[in-house]
């Protein structure tokens, strides 16, 4: 139910948090953010994927927590007291995304929305719907699905 | 009321109001194919379902319906409002049937040919068109008459109906006469009493004379069907009534509230945390109210959950039924505790394994009816199915009276397949050999039948009950039948778990698979041991496998088994440093210190302190000392999967917790180490680990479970058999000595000024009689004035000591007499604590003491003169002895010899076999139980059987005399168990036996 209506709500809508991860803006659709935190007391998981940083406690139910930093294949950057998180829901599950920082909510217009470039780099490419041109910046469309599942397998 | 017509009912009334609305939609949009099917889905299961029950007048109203709503789906009838009405028109019937059907249990009386009739034109007026080949006019001109025709008689029933009403007098009627009798009534008593009676009996005349509303009720029966439709009226009380005594709540949403309940009760405990650290707080009253309603409401919330066991083994008797028809066998089922509750997730999981198992009891534990004539028992076989709640959890038996589990059948199989070698199969008992049929790709029947066999065995069984923290037990006797016993917890939503920490990070382990906790120190006694890397710990005669959560999880580069090992090592080179000095030290102190030595276990945890007390000694290098205060205290959480039980080293336990078990993100399913996680009380979220995959993690858990049981096996015969407390002594400058621990009853140290002397012979005043002292050799010094140790051995009122030189250790080693002895006083040599030790004769310096120890002592223990036959005749008892381990038959022989008995000693039972066939003639037979290749029970059953010692009297020798292997063993053909160092109690028993 929960998942239909965002994705009908995902062609209408094209309201985007903006998040800023290693210098680059990448935009997840509004609708699905849940909450944004910061400073999360995270569980390790031994064994896990490493861009699994463990799972945290949201208001009674477990998030498990992404670096997403470690996801797409960036440098490191020291999970701490300050790092800031956005929550999304996925197939009925919570998930953290761990980013740099959290930016404004943008409306855009379909007309400066872009195919992914063919020359991006294909793990990006696969979390990637298209490219917002934004004034001065580009604006990466973050597929929340396809960066969850590729951590499934 | 029969269950499934309740339940027919509830669902028919479901479907029915449901059909309603549909059907009001499918006149709106005719060509919903969708609402059709449905609609005619709904039909085609009422019609069924009528059909099952025996139902036959709702199930031709519903088959001729669904004829109709047949053409309509297939589009070879198009959906008027006539035919519509028409349908409604037969959900009428089928709903008036049904009422009645709730009310009396029956289906009213009457047939409805007019309104299949009806239904039969709709549907072969529909054939015509087809045939016609033109649309929608035929029909419709058909309908219309079916319509008139069904409007009359429905009109005419009204009025037939309310005439039936009127003419009969009604309830109301009754109810006049009543409150006129009764005003009569009370006029009457008021004045006197006695007309009381004849009240009655007017009241009874007036009740009989007019007709009651039952009798309006039959006759209005009696007509036609149409006329009850009004009656039906009055069963709409008794209707509402099954349809308000239970409410259908969508799963989702009962799952929806235990998720809130669990939530709450985790708020609920971090509460009470805060409470615990604030114990003044003026919310301490309130929050114990709480917490009581917290707990009412997380029990009422799982009740809704709750569903009686016989939802599950509903099918098992078809599924019986079935099985004794294709197999020609005659089988019962018996089913007790079907109101048993559990959870509705619990029962869904052990649903499959309880009929698999039930399949299989009928299958391959009943015989065939001629078997079961020939064995005795009667032809009808019975499978009884038992369920009941015990603490917490639920216990399921399924036990039958069939031919039980066939060990050698089994050990064939487990050959066959190769599961296990005949070596190790000689070393397990019957119930070990049994468990077999758990591993996987294991099945005992001869013949692949079609009913079981296809593949899913035991195993598999197991499995899924292991899943839900539940274990499987089997007990079984060939030929009397075989018992399953099934625990499984009530819940799987809250389960109790202890909490544990390894490498600072916290995780639960589930309570139930917890065995016990066991606190290991370094310096302790109880160690870890290595077998090349892999750790083992002894827990009571048996070996544990253990695995650190630390390595298991790769929480830290360190491999904490390592460390602990190299700190082990480190320590014990330490230890031995100490020990010397300590020795010193004790043997320089001058007092009479009696040590008791009556408790090997006591002494032993005596000596590594004593060892390590000396102040000062201890201090070394730091790096020990920061690693030792690490891994001062291990904690080992003994741990049970099946049958396989290991150990997990953790760092610290906490307390236990009733945790709400949350599944874990798709994202980390595949961590077969975690089985879900929590919220503890304080926030934090926590793995919960998962015993099954831990074992996994640790090797292969098949092999493990079967080399498991062996080496426990073995293990615990290296223990019983090999593994003896020995007390080493020195005297002089000779080979250490040892005599074994359980000989000496106490250890004194004698100042020789003490020492007396009485026609030559040393003795000294101990406990207020004399003792008579002897030196071990003449290179004991005794003389002057100094302090020496001394054995002292002690039976009943009588004791000797033992002089020597020095006590050195006490240690438990496997003995293995590599050298018999040639010097009088020594039994042979063994080496011992990686020296040669000569170990020594007891009986011999006991002989030397006094010829007569052992023999004309008449309290005890050798009444009867031992070895004297009991009519005096001098010639000496004849005992046979058979023991697989040198040391005992080394150790006991003197004694019997020494008591007057003629011993034959053997190390095999084959060997005392060949001895019977070639005509030996023993007293009596001494037989350990513990041996390889043939155990004590089979080697006495053998005996037992026939041939010249069938009378011979049997004494088994054994470590362990458990009230279970005295049964056992008495089973077998002993006569009389005797636990193996008890010396006392072995030759009186042989006396008693001789002479009894």
């Amino acid at each position: 139910m929960h998942d239909t209506a965002i994705n009908q709500n995902e062609l209408v809508s094209k309201d985007y948090l903006t998040v800023t991860i290693a210098d680059q803006l990448f935009g997840i659709p509004v609708l699905q953010v849940q909450d944004v935190l910061r400073g999360q007391v995270v569980t390790k998981v031994p064994l896990a994927a490493p861009e699994i940083a463990g799972s945290l406690n949201l208001r009674g139910r477990v998030v498990t927590a992404i670096d997403v930093r470690k996801r797409l294949k960036l440098e490191d950057n020291a999970i701490n007291k300050n790092s800031m998180s956005v929550v999304v829901e996925h197939g009925h599950e919570l998930y953290s995304l761990i980013i740099d920082s959290v930016g404004d909510v943008l409306s855009l217009k379909d007309k400066v929305f872009e195919k992914n470039p063919g020359t991006l780099d294909p793990l990006w490419m696969d979390i990637s719907i298209g490219i917002y041109q934004l004034e001065d910046d580009l604006l990466i469309i973050m597929d929340v699905a396809r960066l969850l599942e590729y951590v499934n397998n | 009321m029969d269950d499934l017509i309740q339940e027919f009912l509830m669902e028919t009334n479901e479907s029915l109001d449901e059909l309603d609305i549909d059907l009001v939609n499918l006149e709106q949009n005719p060509n919903d194919k969708e609402l059709l099917g449905k609609i005619f889905r709904l039909k085609h299961t009422i019609k069924g379902t009528c059909g099952f029950l025996g139902l036959p007048r709702l199930e031709k109203v519903a088959h001729h319906a669904e004829n109709v709503l047949g053409k309509f789906r297939d589009g070879e009838l198009e959906v008027t409002p006539d035919y519509v009405t028409l349908i409604f028109e037969s959900i009428d019937r089928i709903k008036f049937i049904v009422s009645k059907l709730e009310e009396t249990g029956k289906e009213p009386e009457g047939e409805d040919s007019d309104i299949i009739n009806k239904l039969d034109a709709a549907f072969e007026g529909k054939d015509i068109s087809g045939k016609g080949g033109s649309g929608s006019p035929p029909p419709k001109a058909k309908v219309a008459p079916v319509q008139e025709k069904h409007m009359a008689p429905g009109d005419a029933s009204e009025e037939e109906l309310q005439a039936a009403f009127d003419s009969a007098p009604g309830p109301d009627d009754i109810e006049e006469d009543d409150t006129q009798k009764g005003s009569i009534g009370d006029k009457m008593i008021k004045p006197t009493l006695a007309p009381g009676d004849a009240t009655e009996e007017e009241l009874q005349a007036a009740f009989d004379s007019a007709p009651g509303p039952d009798d309006a009720e039959i006759s209005a029966d009696q007509d036609d069907a149409q006329k009850d439709q009004g009656a039906a009226g009055q069963g709409k009380a008794s209707d509402k009534k099954v349809a308000n005594q239970t409410l259908r709540v969508n799963v989702d949403v009962l799952e929806g509230l235990m998720t809130m309940v669990s939530e709450l009760v985790l708020t609920r405990n971090q509460l009470l945390q805060i409470l615990r650290v604030n114990a003044e707080s003026d919310f301490s009253g309130p929050l114990q109210r709480l917490n009581h309603v917290v707990s009412d409401l997380q029990e009422g919330v799982m009740k809704t959950r709750m569903q009686p066991i016989g939802n599950a083994w509903s099918k098992l008797p078809r599924i019986i039924r079935d099985l004794s028809i294709e197999l020609d066998k005659k089988i019962d089922l018996e089913m007790h505790g079907q109101d048993t509750e559990l959870d509705r997730q619990v029962l869904e999981m052990i649903k499959d394994p309880l009929t698999h198992m039930v399949r299989n009891s009928g299958d391959h534990g009943i015989e065939l009816p001629a078997d079961r004539v020939a064995a005795g028992k009667p032809e009808t076989g019975k499978i009884v199915l038992d369920a009941y709640h015990e603490g917490g959890h639920i216990i399921i038996k399924i036990s039958d009276d069939g031919k039980g589990l066939s060990a050698d059948k089994i050990k064939a199989k487990i050959l066959e397949k190769r599961l296990a070698t005949a070596e190790e199969l000689a070393e397990m008992n019957t119930q070990q050999i049994q468990q077999f049929i758990f591993k996987a790709g294991f099945s005992t029947a001869e013949k692949v039948t079609a009913v079981s066999g296809r593949g899913v065995g035991m195993d598999v069984v197991r499995t899924n009950i292991e899943k839900i923290g539940g274990s499987v037990e089997l007990k079984s006797t060939e030929g009397k039948g075989s018992t399953f016993i099934i625990k499984i917890p009530l819940t799987l939503a809250i389960v109790s778990a202890l909490i544990v920490a390894a490498s600072g990070e916290r995780f639960a382990i589930p309570q139930l698979s917890v065995r016990e906790l066991v606190m290991i120190s370094i310096q302790g006694d109880n160690r870890i041991e290595y077998i090349k890397g892999s750790a083992v710990f002894r827990l009571r005669d048996r070996l544990l496998p253990l695995i650190s959560l630390n390595d298991v999880l790769g929480l830290s580069e360190e491999k904490t088994i390592e460390k602990i090992k190299s700190l082990e090592e480190s320590k014990k080179e330490e230890e031995k440093k100490t020990k010397k000095s300590s020795k010193a030290k004790d043997a320089d102190s001058k007092n009479i210190k009696e040590e008791s030595l009556d408790h090997s276990a006591e002494s032993q945890a005596q000596s590594p302190e004593s060892a390590l007390n000396p102040e000062g000694t201890l201090k070394q290098e730091s790096n020990v000392d920061d690693l030792e205060s690490e891994y001062k205290n291990l904690y080992i959480v003994v741990t049970q999967v099946g049958g396989y039980d290991f150990g997990i080293i953790v760092d610290r336990v906490f307390d236990t917790e009733e945790i709400v078990v949350k599944p874990v993100a798709k994202i980390l399913k595949d961590i077969t180490l975690f089985s879900g996680n929590t919220i503890l009380g304080d926030g934090s979220v926590i793995m919960i680990l998962d015993p099954n995959g831990i074992a996994n993690a640790t090797g292969d858990m098949s092999q493990l479970e079967a080399t498991q049981e062996i080496t426990a096996q073995i293990s615990h015969k290296a223990d019983t058999e090999k593994k003896t407390s020995l007390l080493l002594f020195r005297v002089g400058s000779q080979a250490p000595k040892a005599v074994p621990l359980s000989l000496v009853a106490r250890l004194e140290d004698i100042v020789t000024d003490n020492i007396e002397y009485s026609s030559g012979k040393m003795m000294v005043q101990y406990r207020d009689t004399l003792m008579p002292l002897v030196a071990f050799d003449s290179s004991v010094e005794i003389s002057g004035s100094r302090e020496k140790p001394v054995l002292v051995f002690s039976d009943n009122a009588q004791s000797m000591g033992l002089i020597v030189d020095e006590i050195i250790d006490i240690v438990e080693e496997r003995v293995d007499v590599q050298l018999s002895g040639t010097q009088e006083g020594v039994l042979g040599s063994a080496i011992i604590d990686g020296k040669a030790t000569d170990v020594v004769d007891v009986t011999h310096y006991l002989r030397i003491v006094d010829g007569n120890w052992f023999k004309d002592f008449n309290s005890m223990p050798f009444e009867g003169n031992g070895g004297q036959n009991a009519d005096n005749t001098n010639r000496k008892l004849k005992v046979l002895l058979v023991d697989d381990s040198s040391f005992f038959r080394n150790m006991i022989t003197p004694l019997l010899s020494v008591a007057g008995y003629e011993v034959t000693t053997l190390e095999t039972p084959m060997e005392a076999l060949d001895l019977c066939k070639k005509g030996a003639i023993f007293d009596v037979i001494v037989s350990d139980i513990e041996m390889p290749e043939m155990n004590g029970f089979e080697f006495a059953r053998k005996v037992k059987s026939d041939g010249s010692w069938k009378d011979t009297p049997m004494v088994a020798l054994t470590s362990h005399a458990t009230p279970e292997d005295i049964e056992r063993g008495i089973e077998a053909g002993y006569n009389k168990y005797v636990a193996k160092f008890d010396k006392d109690s072995l030759l009186s028993t042989l006396s008693q036996t001789l002479n009894s």
